[in-house]
């Protein structure tokens, strides 16, 4: 074999193994997302959502934790939103060339992926025991401190796209900084800012470990947050461990369930994220 | 809405709505900082409060705790190298099949992939990095442990089984659960977060680079090895990196997957644990004080691990970033 037909040989063969690897990747998520349908699908029905969560061996749905994870879900973003936003702020406009904003947005991209179990942790120290019980509180802050640093990252990046020359423009006519932020940056950073938002949502929506000794559990219905909170992704997670066939058929169906709100919520981030910012 | 409020300004006097637009500027611009100065916070405040809470664990068994693998709650005895030894060694399965495979999916989309194709795959595959941890632990607790039990581990055990040196990492009954299966599963997740992350940074490669190397009669493949990966070396390793501080500190999953077993074990198909997965497992239980501290002290090794990792990754990343924005 010459040289040539070596170098044409050795091309095919890691061209293939990385279309190998393409398949390989697509094969999980098609192999996840299947089980996941077909499962679900099976337990799926009107009940799940008008019935609360059953004792062992009975019959039931997921009302309870539904409303729990949706009450959790809101209060983060109500927390961690504003907070995002006017951090995001400082480090795009007034802050943008300080020395503290390179070292925030260093520990805010550490923020971003750092295991978030630590995040309960952190918030079962300073929360669940100063006030001697878990609470639904304690589980939404949990979740709000997950979702800023992805807020401030979409925020800054979003606000920096937006061109100097409106800024300029705006001064220009003696409108004062903050007024240039409030009506001319974020209007034309809004969609960005939103989908950053959304991001945040479809990440915590899954979230299971912050929550385990924040908010803990309810095994009844309970809305009140300075008790412990049912939200699907822990219900899921005590019922899918559990030998009972019935509470391992809603674990599915609620996995179904949280998988489809994330992946629409990312699909809707995406879609109104190739709009860009508005110019 | 603009042009009415400034126009609002001649009504109550110049010096007076300048006074105003000082004081709301200062007040707007204290109130973002202080928000930036939170996001500090919130990190310093992590690292304070572990700290603290695992203070009476460190005090009380002092070096011990990394070395020693006993974990026995009964005479208040805890040591942390079993979760240790599974979370490296998890993180480490993970990655041995995460970044070749994200590596050459990310080498498919850039370079061969029919540009119809392109943006679906790419789409798909950040999609799967978008699932929460939860669904690929009960996936991998209903399907996947199965499946290697009967299918992979017996095919595994008996391959091995005459292999001098291999043999031990591969003995034992196949259980389905264990270290092999959480660190597969693992591997799966973070994927997409490699492969999307290099797809990104083999994009900054410039075409005239890239053209150069054809027109002198490179393959693709020799233009990938020889242009494209050492261009972008930093950029994959940063990925490659924030992929293994995903990995390591990730809870879900792993919980559902680890048979949680405080030993360390020669062979990798039998049950283990890890830090995230003893603390999601056994928090809640937790009586005692220092069973508490001692694992909230689990979680402090863990933060400063991912700390460390993470650190290294943005780090690499930044780099390229600044070398993109010159060029």
């Amino acid at each position: 074999m010459d040289r040539y037909s070596r170098r044409l040989a050795r091309n095919k063969m890691w061209l293939s193994l990385s279309i190998g690897a393409a398949a390989f990747g697509l094969f999980w998520l098609a192999a996840i997302l299947s089980t996941l349908v077909w499962n679900g699908l099976a337990g799926l029905s009107l009940s799940v959502f008008t019935e609360m969560t059953p004792p062992p061996g009975s019959a039931g749905g997921l009302l309870n934790p539904i409303v729990g994870s949706l009450i959790l879900t809101t209060l983060a973003v109500v927390i961690g939103t504003p907070i995002g936003i006017l951090a995001g702020t400082y480090m795009a406009e007034y802050g943008r060339y300080d020395r503290i904003t390179y070292i925030i947005r260093f520990i805010n991209d550490i923020l971003l992926s750092a295991p978030s179990i630590i995040i309960g942790l952190f918030i079962y120290e300073i929360l669940v025991v100063p006030m001697g019980h878990f609470s639904g509180f304690a589980g939404s802050i949990a979740l709000g401190v997950i979702v800023i640093p992805v807020v401030v990252r979409t925020t800054e990046d979003m606000l920096l796209l937006v061109p100097n020359q409106m800024r300029e423009a705006a001064a220009a006519i003696g409108a004062p900084q903050w007024f240039v932020i409030s009506r001319v940056t974020y209007r034309a950073a809004r969609t960005g800012i939103i989908t950053g938002v959304l991001l945040a949502i479809a990440r915590i929506s899954g979230e299971t470990a912050p929550l385990l000794f924040t908010a803990l559990n309810n095994q009844f219905w309970s809305v009140n947050l300075n008790a412990p909170m049912p939200s699907l992704p822990v219900v899921i997670f005590q019922f899918a461990l559990s030998p009972y066939e019935d509470w391992q058929r809603l674990a599915w169906t609620g996995a179904l369930i949280i998988t489809a709100a994330v992946l629409t919520l990312s699909i809707l981030a995406r879609a109104l994220a190739s709009k860009g910012v508005e110019q | 809405m603009a042009a009415l409020t400034l126009g609002a300004v001649e009504y109550v006097g110049r010096s007076k709505a300048l006074k105003r637009f000082i004081a709301t500027d200062s007040f707007f611009r204290y109130l973002t900082r202080a928000a930036a100065i939170l996001v500090l916070g919130v990190l310093l405040g992590v690292f304070v409060s572990l700290a603290i809470g695992a203070w009476p664990a460190f005090h009380a068994f002092g070096l011990d705790f990394l070395t020693s693998q006993s974990w026995n709650p009964v005479t208040e005895k805890f040591g942390a190298l079993a979760p240790i030894y599974g979370t490296i060694v998890t993180s480490l399965i993970a990655m041995l099949i995460a970044v070749p495979v994200g590596v050459g999916i990310a080498i498919f989309l850039t370079e061969l992939c029919p540009y119809l194709l392109r943006r679906p795959i790419a789409i798909a595959i950040e999609l799967l990095a978008g699932i929460p941890s939860i669904i690929y632990g009960i996936w991998g607790l209903f399907v996947l442990a199965p499946f290697l039990q009967q299918h992979v581990q017996p095919g595994l055990i008996e391959f091995f089984s005459g292999v001098p040196g291999f043999n031990q990492f591969f003995a034992g009954p196949p259980y389905g659960i264990g270290i092999f299966t959480a660190g597969l599963i693992l591997a799966i997740m973070v994927i997409p977060f490699i492969s999307s992350i290099a797809r990104d940074v083999f994009e900054t490669t410039p075409a005239v680079l890239k053209e150069s190397a054809y027109a002198v009669g490179c393959t693709t493949w020799e233009v990938i090895w020889s242009v494209v990966l050492p261009y972008t070396r930093a950029g994959v390793l940063g990925g490659v990196m924030l992929g293994l501080g995903r990995a390591l500190g990730e809870t879900m999953a792993v919980t559902f997957v680890i048979g949680n077993a405080h030993k360390i074990a020669a062979s990798i198909l039998a049950p283990g644990t890890t830090i995230s997965a003893t603390i999601a497992n056994e928090f809640t239980e937790a009586v005692g004080d220092l069973y508490t501290s001692s694992l909230i002290a689990l979680g402090f090794i863990l933060f400063v691990i991912t700390f460390i990792v993470l650190a290294i990754a943005r780090y690499m990343l930044s780099r390229l970033d600044r070398r993109a924005g010159v060029a």
